[in-house]
């Protein structure tokens, strides 16, 4: 295992209280030292890091890396090489797979291709369900013992409330976060985008908000009720963002996720981009109002992480009509760029805050620990060019798929480098595979 | 006459008054072509349009064709009785292949919203919308604010009902979108269920109260109402809806006693619409749909850059 000198870099790692100026050697994958004109050892690589911060790497809780079955839209290759390349040290992929991940050997593949093929930790979760079907409950026990870090039938809600409820009880024993997509299918019916005043105007069918904060609620009930952990995906409504709040407040287990695009977005972007379907994603882009909302939520700790909800999607499944096109965007390459335009440099949260929120509270959700920037800790880093102003490009994007409403866009902060156990993945945005 | 500086005909929200102007003078000017005995001149000569249709709709489709062949042009109807889906082809793909046959003009219906825009982008041709999910239906908006300026002379301030399924309707949209532009008071009237939201920028109200709209208005639109909206539980009974929202002689009395009557048909007589109203002295329907051939014919003669009109 290569040896890695950082030289001069911020160091800021707001759990472990550390906020200085320093060098930092690693060595065998895990940090050896950190201090001030470390000598770099024979045959160290060396990134100078001055002007730069340097970060416990970020982890995703919420990606779609498409295996198994559909390795057309995405594989574990090019799935953690987009996390890499977006400053990602660890991602948690989704069970809604061909086949769904509803059982242990399934995991266990997951983890092996993973040690095999990833450039980064790759942490699978399980489904809620056999077949994310919504009837019984899957082998939640023997998918925890292969390594699932959660369940979810995300991309689909639990329609039953008694299923979701008998899902936390038996989670809970295994202290398994419970990840839920909410959703009321009755009311989301085939809807497209946001019901309001844009989707009235366009023409398209409208998915209300409250078809994922009837389900927000039930969550919370019933995490009150069973104190399970109950973790909220994606979510995107003002009310969620109270109701969230308020279970908090009354002592749930409840944690809760925002994605990029539900912070920068609007459903007015479906106009502007005159019915782009890089702008069709589920839950939808709301409103004003919520956006705003959920930039409070983000500053004052209700919403816990900020995850992508990447969704790689061939272009065949997204250059068709609107209502027809699969729901979901890329969210992996553009994240961090996004996080620090939109919410570090116009002061919605502080580069600490924003360090919570994409890197240790991800990892205390899947129950890992956090990465450290401490002697002795595993070398998980990401590295942070505040200063730099790119524009994303679909060509240089490592995912299989391109369906990022955000490209041609310019952002100021950038992931500069990436480093996965004590390996360089990525230096300035381009992938190291090896 | 100087033609239209875009490619295509997508929805009256994105138009000009300049614009909507010089297609109401032209339709006006075209107009009469359809009236004379011999209807045909060769303005558009060897264009080639095609009308693609995605859902049923023998009025419009018959409308388009009829101003295409009244112009000269020549025309393919092509209907696609199951989706694109369903049969195996892209949107994208049906339309390179007839521009590869070297039309001029897509006349699109589809059932979604968005589609000719998407057909707008992949294409060289000019798209017209000739109805596309619950957006807009341009061609429809013009026709009826062609019969409205020919009677009333102009748009502005005038109050405009439109009664029915706003929610669903893209003819309503067209209207809202195009007389609003000219600061017509518009009005929507029809059961909660079924109103549209959202348009208040556009200085829209809106009623459950069909009385209300009507009260002194200028222009009774009568949308048609989708029967299957009943099971899908937006309405109760058919008879209900007639009851508190349907158009009847009492309740046009509430208008202007010069007030035109419009409907963008077919019509459900007995629900949305009695008999007598739509038979009655101020039903203009009839007017609407010569109208529409000559504004489509206008917006062919527009797009396709033909000479002088004859
Ligand atoms: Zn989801």
């Amino acid at each position: 295992m290569s040896t890695l000198l950082i030289r001069n870099g911020r160091l800021l790692d707001p759990a472990s209280r550390v906020d200085r100026v320093a060098d930092l050697l690693v060595v065998g994958g895990r940090i050896r030292a950190i201090g001030t004109d470390l000598p770099a050892p024979e045959g160290a690589a060396v990134i100078d890091a001055t002007g730069k911060v340097v970060a416990p790497g970020f982890i995703d809780v919420h990606v779609h890396l498409r295996v198994p079955g559909q390795e057309y839209k995405e594989d574990m290759r090019t799935g953690t090489a987009a996390a890499v390349r977006g400053g990602f040290v660890g991602v948690v992929c989704m069970p809604n797979t061909r086949p769904v991940v509803d059982s242990a050997p399934l995991v266990s593949y997951l983890v092996d291709l993973a040690a095999r093929e990833g450039l980064c930790r790759v942490w699978p979760t399980g489904a809620i369900t056999k077949g994310s079907k919504g009837e019984e409950l899957a082998e939640i026990g023997e998918m925890y013992e292969a390594g699932a870090c959660a369940i979810t039938d995300d991309g689909r809600p639990v329609d039953r409330a008694e299923t979701m409820r008998q899902a936390m009880i038996y989670a809970s024993q295994f202290d398994l976060p419970v990840m839920d997509h909410c959703e009321d299918k009755s009311l989301s019916g085939s809807g497209c985008m946001h019901e309001g005043r844009v989707s009235s105007a366009l023409g398209l069918k409208g998915i209300p908000s409250a078809s994922e904060e009837v389900h927000v609620a039930r969550n919370i009930l019933l995490a009150l009720e069973t104190g399970a952990r109950v973790h909220i995906q994606h979510l995107s409504s003002r009310r969620s963002v109270d109701l969230v709040r308020w279970g908090k407040a009354l002592g749930a287990r409840v944690t809760a996720e925002a994605t990029p695009h539900h912070f920068t977005l609007t459903d007015q972007a479906v106009a502007d981009m005159a019915y782009s379907t890089n702008t069709k994603m589920n839950p939808p882009l709301r409103e004003e109002a919520d956006r705003q909302a959920i930039l409070e939520g983000i500053a004052d700790g209700t919403i816990d992480v900020i995850a992508t909800d990447h969704a790689p999607h061939h272009i065949d499944e997204k250059d068709v009509e609107y209502p027809l096109a699969a729901f979901g965007i890329t969210g992996l390459e553009t994240a961090v760029g996004l996080a620090l335009d939109r919410l570090v440099r116009p002061g919605v949260i502080s580069l600490e805050q924003l360090i919570l929120l994409m890197s240790t509270r991800p990892a205390q959700l899947i129950r890992r620990t956090p990465p450290a920037l401490t002697e002795g800790a595993e070398a998980d880093i990401t590295i942070l060019d505040l200063d730099r102003t790119w524009t994303v490009r679909a060509e240089e994007m490592a995912s299989k798929s391109k369906n990022s409403p955000f490209i041609g866009w310019t952002l100021t902060g950038a992931p500069h480098a990436t480093v996965v156990g004590g390996r360089l993945r990525m230096l300035e945005m381009k992938v190291i595979a090896e | 006459m100087a033609g239209l500086a875009r490619k295509d005909i997508l929805g009256l929200q994105e138009m000009t008054v300049e614009e909507i102007d010089l297609i109401l003078d032209t339709a006006e000017a075209l107009k009469d072509l359809a009236t004379r005995p011999i209807k045909k001149v060769p303005t558009l000569r060897g264009k080639a349009i095609v009308t693609l249709f995605y859902e049923n709709s023998t009025r419009t489709a018959r409308s388009f064709e009829l101003a295409a062949k009244y112009l000269g042009a020549d025309v393919i109807n092509v209907s696609a009785a199951t989706s694109s889906v369903q049969k195996g082809e892209t949107l994208k793909d049906t339309a390179r292949n007839l521009e590869a046959m070297g039309i001029d003009a897509v006349v699109v219906r589809h059932s979604m919203g968005g589609a000719p825009h998407l057909l707008a982008r992949a294409l060289r041709a000019s798209v017209i919308n000739a109805g596309d999910g619950l957006h807009e239906h341009p061609t429809q908006g013009l026709l009826d604010m062609l019969t409205i300026r020919q009677r009333k002379g102009g748009f502005k301030g005038l109050k405009v009902a439109i009664v029915g399924d706003s929610y669903h309707s893209r003819v309503a949209r067209s209207n809202i979108y195009g007389l609003s532009k000219y600061g017509a008071e518009i009005w929507l009237a029809g059961p909660s269920t079924l109103l549209a939201r959202g348009f208040e920028a556009y200085g829209v109200r809106t009623t459950t109260r069909v009385e209300e709209a009507l009260e002194g208005a200028d222009v009774v639109n009568v949308l048609r109402l989708q029967l299957e909206r009943q099971e899908k539980g937006l309405f109760p009974t058919v008879a209900e809806y007639h009851k508190f929202w349907g158009v009847t002689e009492a309740r046009l009395r509430l208008a202007k006693p010069d007030a035109l009557l419009m409907h963008p048909g077919p019509m459900n007589r007995g629900v949305e619409i009695s008999t007598a109203v739509a038979d009655g002295a101020q039903s203009v329907i009839t007017e609407q749909v010569t109208n529409g051939v000559a504004v489509r014919m206008a917006l062919l003669y527009l797009l396709l850059g033909g000479g002088e009109p004859a």
